[in-house]
């Protein structure tokens, strides 16, 4: 049984041993460089362009400028086609533009020998610029009298929907109605490997990148689009991937390398973003506000959640509204027998463009309505554990916004688990009268997240097996490792369902759409969920084969035999019949029988299972210095089946720090009048490092999904969404102020504590 | 370019070179081959770059090249010898504080540096995390690491 195993990681002796390469490590004779000529204001038009000076910097080869490129606007967001042209990305972008629309929007590039020389060359391009008003904030984005940031003006979209009932009707009926307005700052993914790629040209008409990317398939296309070239002329390599979480669920450098390679006679040509260009230049996360309202009967039933988003993407729209549809979409999973009323607008700014990032707004939605349910349980005096059990997710229950049968969630399991594991009750009671300036609270927060993106994209996953001459595996997957641990789970399955050791599965990890079986690539937590059934049907099929060769080798092809750890036996005796490795060999070289035995699925997944947790926290709020320090958190999951344990926790963990860092710490500030980005850079915009993270608690309620042939649900992105709302309650426990708003820094501590009256204890002037 | 004669040691192998006195250690490890030592920032933010010179962990992109003249440097290639893995590297095998892998060269070094100056099996977990406070790691949430090292310690 390999499936529920923490079995040794597919990748982790090259890593502990530094012989994995990630695509910086690689390079070619001749290989150029190029660097970016950034715009230094926010918005803007170019007048005048001299890259005279550049030019005759010793080793610079050539400049390009937004004069020399396509100008076929393309979209960038990692999503599959669409064949629907309405649900098609927002297509905006030109690989450099004399518009420039935010604080490192990009004019030129210069092409050099070396590093350094394109970075010095980049320097000396004189650009002049006629300025333009700038819109940071939503206000300035919508006002009446706002510049068009693009044609067509400053919203790019606008969606509302009504599910589960009539929101008129849950109004009447609710005693209580709260309200509260939330909002969320801009986050960076930070993944520690910049973004980098390198193009060159083997074919007159036959591009090959390489890229560190969470989507080859997608970038292919889009390359494809964006160059006017047949998609199959372009052939992307991912090899290692130092991160992603979602900034490379985007296509950024790919169609530049590409066209400059196009451009110097298929030259190999490289760009490798430095950190700051990487913090600023690629996507961010975004920011939103959230009106939030909800109504609740006396006894703590949740009769209606009205949510109304207004979401910042910034420069250009890459995912877009695709993110507030999305969390949206899963906000009508977790307490389904209550109505929700969700509306979204989606703006651009003069702001870094916000994409895709780890749970792809979820945790800004859960921030609104687990903040305002904490308030709701709260005016209504029921415990906030108590108050979501009541309402929570249970299966059998019809998922409003689908349609769809629940079959699995453990919701309620999991909010059980973790009340008992953080010692909710007693904690309660402990922490009940407190009136001096350092206090404990405790919070939680729930959340629901799909397991994919189907019915809203298409979901396709393929698979690849074939069995060596040495009775191994070898196995393509569309899928995309990218530190997440895919690789290892997906070959946990193969060798589950094939009847093989998990070690004589071999995963081919570096991924090639010249090769590799066509996947779009690792986003919103698919891939196990997606993949689950290409490698089952492939591991069977290739079963299938293996157990008709052999009964062609004992000549009996009615024998009844199975394959069990790489062992062919007979069903009735269970006695062995011949090792794989033996039987590989005859299928190869026997003169007579057999062939090279392989196997392809490539399937579909019309189904969507969700998944479900909670967060618990106890912290203490030292009022007077504005400090919140945590003492002990949990992330308790239902994500079905775990296929590893041990990936499965760090999973968890690496999301909950994440979570963390949102809440307390990271924020992208930009000056509102000027679009200025002030603390680009990982000096001055701070990710937790190992002291500013508590120690992390995780437990699993595990269910068995029927959508999934292994039960398995999402686990990647997850973790990352409801530490907000459970500190936020936990701060709200201790101190009885609403915190509405991320990161919750000492200074906005200070605000809030000072207009709470906190700092006026009598004795004090 | 001004360039330098050194010489120095890279996991007990002898280079003699002219050096680019503008080049980091970095620069200079990746050329001869040594590509887990990473680039994550440049400047001293992030510790994927870390390698030991002499023992002690250090930033090598912010080390000069030529400050490394008669020195010992030790990068997470050299670590494993004979196909056997460190007692560092075995337990962040075990503790599954891997993902992405690109911190891990730099983490490794780090926490063996840690280990070989603290030989007490009792670690506390505030010790372990100061002195890894220095490489920045995005997908493990520290966790994992902070259990690896306190296994390392048992070894």
């Amino acid at each position: 049984m390999a499936v529920g195993q923490s079995n040794i990681r597919k990748d982790v002796i090259a890593k502990v041993t530094g012989k994995t390469r990630f695509t910086d490590d690689f390079t070619m004779p001749g290989m150029l460089h190029a660097k970016y000529v950034r715009s230094p204001i926010a918005h803007g038009l170019v007048k005048e362009i001299d890259c005279s000076a550049a030019l005759a910097i010793a080793g610079v080869e050539a400049v390009f400028t937004y004069e020399d490129v396509p100008k076929t606007l393309f979209p960038t967001a990692g999503h599959p086609y669409a064949l629907d042209p309405n649900y098609q990305d927002v297509a905006d972008r030109l690989l450099l533009t004399d518009h420039v629309r935010f604080h490192g929007d990009e004019v030129a590039i210069v092409v050099a020998r070396d590093h350094l020389s394109a970075e010095i060359g980049a320097r000396a391009v004189v650009v002049e610029y006629e300025e333009l008003p700038v819109c940071v904030t939503s206000e300035a984005a919508l006002a009446k009298d706002a510049p068009a940031i693009h044609e067509g003006g400053n919203i790019l979209k606008s969606t509302t929907f009504e599910k589960g009932g009539s929101l008129s009707d849950a109004e009447k009926s609710s005693d209580t109605i709260i309200e509260g307005t939330f909002s969320t700052p801009i986050v960076l993914h930070c993944h520690l490997e910049n973004h980098t790629a390198y193009a060159y040209m083997d074919d007159n008409d036959h591009i090959v990148i390489v890229s560190s990317t969470q989507i080859p398939h997608i970038c292919r296309r889009i390359v494809g689009q964006a160059l006017d070239m047949p998609w199959s002329k372009v052939r992307v390599i991912k090899p290692y991937i130092g991160g992603g979480f979602g900034n490379k669920q985007d296509v950024v450098l790919e169609p530049m390398v590409a066209f400059l390679t196009s451009k110097l006679g298929g030259t190999p040509v490289k760009i490798e973003l430095d950190r700051e260009e990487g913090l600023v230049a690629t996507r961010t996360r975004h920011s939103w506000s959230i009106n939030a309202r909800a109504g609740v009967t006396n006894d703590g039933v949740l009769n209606f959640m009205d949510l109304d988003v207004v979401s910042n993407t910034g420069a250009y729209a890459s995912h877009g509204h695709s993110i507030p549809m999305a969390a949206g979409s899963k906000s009508c999973n977790l307490y389904p027998r209550s109505v929700t009323k969700f509306s979204a607008t989606t703006h651009y700014a003069n702001i870094p463009a916000a994409g895709a990032m780890r749970a792809y707004g979820s945790p800004q939605i859960f921030f609104g309505i687990e903040g305002l349910l904490e308030d709701a349980a709260r005016a209504v005096g029921v415990d906030s554990v108590d108050f979501r059990i009541k309402n929570s997710v249970q299966p059998g229950d019809i998922i409003s916004k689908t349609g769809n049968l629940e079959h699995s969630a453990a919701m309620i399991e999991c909010l059980e688990k973790g009340r008992e594991i953080i010692g909710w009750d007693v904690k309660k009671q402990q922490y009940a009268q407190q009136d001096g300036p350092i206090r404990r609270g405790l919070g939680v927060a729930s959340f629901s997240y799909g397991s994919g993106t189907y019915p809203a994209c298409v979901e396709i996953a393929s698979c690849r097996l074939v069995l060596n001459q040495d009775g191994s595996v070898h196995m393509q997957i569309g899928a995309t490792e990218i530190g997440q641990g895919s690789d290892t789970a997906l070959a946990q399955m193969a060798a589950e369902t094939l009847g093989v050791e998990y070690g004589a599965i071999n995963v081919v990890s570096v991924q090639d759409t010249d090769v590799t079986p066509f996947d779009p690539g690792a986003y919103a937590s698919r891939q196990t969920y997606i993949s689950a059934p290409a490698v089952h049907e492939s591991a069977e099929k290739l079963k299938a084969k293996i157990l008709d060769h052999c009964r062609e080798m004992t000549g009996d092809a009615s024998e009844e035999l199975d394959l069990i750890n790489g062992v062919i036996i007979r069903l009735g005796n269970q006695h062995k019949v011949i090792e794989l490795g033996e039987l590989a060999l005859d299928t190869y070289y026997n003169k007579d029988r057999g062939g090279q035995l392989s196997a392809e699925a490539s399937t579909k997944t019309r189904t969507n299972a969700p998944s479900y947790g909670c967060t618990f926290v106890d912290l203490e709020v030292d009022i007077e210095m504005c400090a919140v320090t945590i003492k002990e958190i949990i992330n308790v999951h239902d994500a079905g089946k775990i296929i590893h344990p041990l990936a499965a926790e760090g999973q968890v963990h690496g999301g909950m720090a994440m979570g963390i860092g949102m809440t307390l710490f990271e924020e992208l500030l930009i000056d509102p009048e000027s679009g200025w980005i002030y603390n680009g850079n990982l000096l001055d915009y701070k990710i937790p490092t190992a002291v500013d993270i508590p120690e992390l608690s995780h437990a699993f309620v595990e269910t068995f999904d029927p959508t999934s042939p292994y039960g398995n649900k999402s686990l990647g992105e997850p973790p990352t969404i409801s530490q907000g709302p459970a500190i936020r309650n936990a701060i709200l426990d201790a101190t009885g102020v609403k915190i509405n708003e991320m990161p919750m820094t000492p200074k906005v501590l200070f605000r809030y504590f000072n207009d709470a009256g906190l700092f006026d204890s009598p004795g004090k002037e | 370019m001004k360039s330098m004669n050194v010489k120095f040691s890279i996991n007990a192998k002898s280079y003699e070179m002219d050096v680019d006195v503008r080049k980091s250690l970095m620069d200079v490890l990746r050329e001869l081959g040594y590509t887990s030592v990473k680039q994550g920032c440049g400047v001293g933010e992030c510790g994927a770059c870390t390698v030991l010179v002499n023992g002690t962990p250090l930033d090598s992109c912010l080390y000069l090249a030529v400050w490394a003249a008669n020195k010992e440097i030790r990068t997470v290639e050299g670590e494993c010898k004979d196909g056997k893995l460190t007692a560092v590297q075995d337990a962040y095998v075990e503790e599954g504080a891997v993902q992405c892998g690109f911190c891990t060269p730099g983490l490794i070094m780090s926490s063996t540096a840690f280990l070989e100056k603290n030989t007490v099996e009792d670690l506390s977990s505030e010790e372990i995390r100061k002195a890894h406070a220095g490489n920045l790691c995005r997908c493990t949430g520290y966790q994992t690491i902070v259990n690896a090292v306190k296994t390392a310690a048992k070894k």
